[in-house]
């Protein structure tokens, strides 16, 4: 394992402190935790939206705090959902008389260290709600299992809710928002190179030379299908016949499309891939309002891309569109 | 067979013997069906409780479980933290302010922390998941005023192999679908050791 650290149990911790020294007009880190919140939170008379989850995926979550997106991001250890204290604490820090909203992927173990906390929060007092974001494609939906995973997308659940909340709108408001985007984004990912968590010191798992991975999570879980490696065109396809094979698109819908670096995978590579998406979607005659494009969503030194594609209404156009001043997003 | 604080003590230390011994193959079943970090958070979580243990004295097993769900839920993370956390914390209030638990007073604790499992983690038996040795263990061994403690390790043991063939659908292991059949579950190993600390503990007690 060769990483640029200085002691594999401090990594978080000094992660943070980097950041906060780094941004220290934007964030602040609530002492004794691993909690980043806004320079100025709470914000009186506005919805706190909480969100965080394993590190290791930087810019998410910290990177999306500030005016617009989130209030407070809570991280954990390298892939492991925060404890339900920190993320207490977290809400604590964001309620600013309207309630709080908590933006969670689906994983077993965020979903349940979230709800901890919300249980926590309600016993205080403090109105909590949840969301749960699962635009992963990859891997089936249905109700006998835990359901689709929370990659990329969960960073327009970010900024729409963040902009919703921004307008001063209620608690139940910002979530109806927020569950809009979730029924509407989706994504899917695939990987040309594993990942070692820090405390584990191997890969995730082994690709060959002239292999990739179809469908890979974002904490170095195997894909669905392992294939030889394909053109950038190729893989575009690939991962967009899915997302159609969902969504249905249809012809003159209006969408906004992320595509997500994955961690090593360089911005030449990410604009070659939105190349070969863009040429797709003109020729199912999308109108494609927004692309961002960039390391959002990343699985540590990964290499690889997901696309994600969000259906458009509106109101979604509008809070996409709406100002947002994060250390990694700004609009 | 009487336990008071001390057996739970023994128990716990024999718990975490059993999980810094097994860290690796831990991670590596996770590394399998999941993402890797079972072995270690499980690793980080009974440190503190040793820590905990080493630092404060204890009056009854209520006491005892109570404080360490507060350290499984605090220092555990991933959803094993919820899970091992929310079993503890309710076998606290199951074994209340008893100084000292009969076998089947103990089994009935036991089975307040399967409940807490069963209801945080919504999942059943035949899940690939810690809910395939704790809740079959439990049914098996209901309402026995003895236990025969190598029974208890051996089922605790076969239970958790059966796992292998399983086909997961909870945890990040469902997300492989068929891919997880092979494999056995590591939250379900965790549980394995928990249950053969407990044998090794209160057979050597008796």
């Amino acid at each position: 394992m060769k990483k640029l650290i200085n002691d594999v149990e401090q990594i978080v911790d000094e992660m943070l402190n980097g950041m906060t020294a780094a941004h220290p007009n934007e964030l602040r880190r609530l002492e004794d935790t691993t909690v980043l919140v806004r320079k100025d939170a709470p914000v009186q008379g506005k919805v706190g939206i909480v969100s965080g989850g394993g590190s290791g995926h930087e810019p998410a979550h910290a990177g999306f705090v500030g005016p617009g997106m989130l209030d407070a991001a809570v991280a954990g250890e390298v892939f492991t959902s925060p404890t339900p204290d920190q993320v207490f604490e977290a809400i604590k820090a964001v309620d600013g008389g309207k309630g709080v909203l908590l933006i969670i992927k689906n994983y077993t173990g965020d979903v349940m260290n979230f709800e901890m906390a919300g249980e926590m929060a309600e016993a205080e007092g403090i109105n909590v709600k949840q969301v749960v974001v699962n635009d992963d494609v990859a891997v089936e939906d249905s109700s006998f299992t835990s359901g689709r995973r929370g990659i990329a997308g969960t960073v327009l659940v970010h900024k729409i809710a963040g902009a919703k909340a921004a307008e001063g709108a209620s608690l139940e408001e910002v979530q109806q928002t927020a569950e809009g985007v979730i029924k509407n984004v989706k994504s899917m990912g695939m990987s040309l190179h594993p990942c070692t968590v820090p405390a584990s010191g191997k890969p995730g798992f082994t690709l060959a030379e002239n292999e990739m991975e179809i469908g890979t999570g974002i904490h170095g879980e195997p894909g669905v299908e392992r294939t030889e490696l394909k053109p950038a065109k190729e893989v575009a396809q690939i991962l967009f016949d899915k997302i159609q094979e969902d969504m249905q698109l249809q012809k003159g819908e209006e969408i906004a499309v992320l595509i997500n670096g994955l961690g090593s995978t360089p911005l030449m590579e990410l604009y070659v891939m939105n190349h070969s998406v863009a040429k797709i979607l003109q020729q199912h005659e999308l109108q494609v309002e927004e692309t961002i494009v960039g390391e959002w969503m990343t699985s540590l030194e990964m290499a690889g891309a997901s696309l994600t594609i969000l259906k458009l209404d509106e109101e979604r156009k509008k809070l996409l569109h709406a100002p947002a001043d994060t250390v990694a997003f700004k609009r | 067979m009487k336990i008071t604080v001390k057996e739970i003590e023994a128990w716990l230390e024999a718990f975490r013997e059993e999980i810094t011994a097994h860290k690796e193959e831990l991670s590596d079943l996770d590394q399998a069906i999941g993402d890797g970090d079972h072995g270690i958070n499980m690793a980080r979580g009974v440190k503190e409780m040793h820590n905990l243990l080493e630092t404060k004295s204890f009056q009854v097993p209520g006491e005892i479980l109570k404080a360490v769900s507060m350290v499984f839920i605090g220092k555990i993370g991933g959803a094993a933290g919820p899970l091992y956390g929310s079993a503890f914390m309710k076998m606290a209030a199951e074994a209340g302010t008893k100084e000292a638990l009969s076998a089947e007073e103990f089994l009935g604790v036991l089975r307040a922390g399967k409940s807490a499992i069963v209801q945080r983690g919504k999942a059943e038996t035949g899940e690939k998941t810690m809910v395939d040795v704790w809740l079959p263990l439990l049914k098996k061994f209901e309402g026995k005023q003895e236990i025969d403690w190598d029974d208890w390790e051996n089922s605790a043991e076969e239970l958790k192999n059966n796992t292998k063939e399983m086909h997961a659908k909870k945890g990040r292991a469902a997300y492989l679908g068929a891919r997880s059949v092979g494999h056995i579950d590591p939250g379900a190993t965790s549980s394995y050791y928990l249950f053969k600390a407990l044998a090794d503990t209160l057979r050597e007690g008796s």
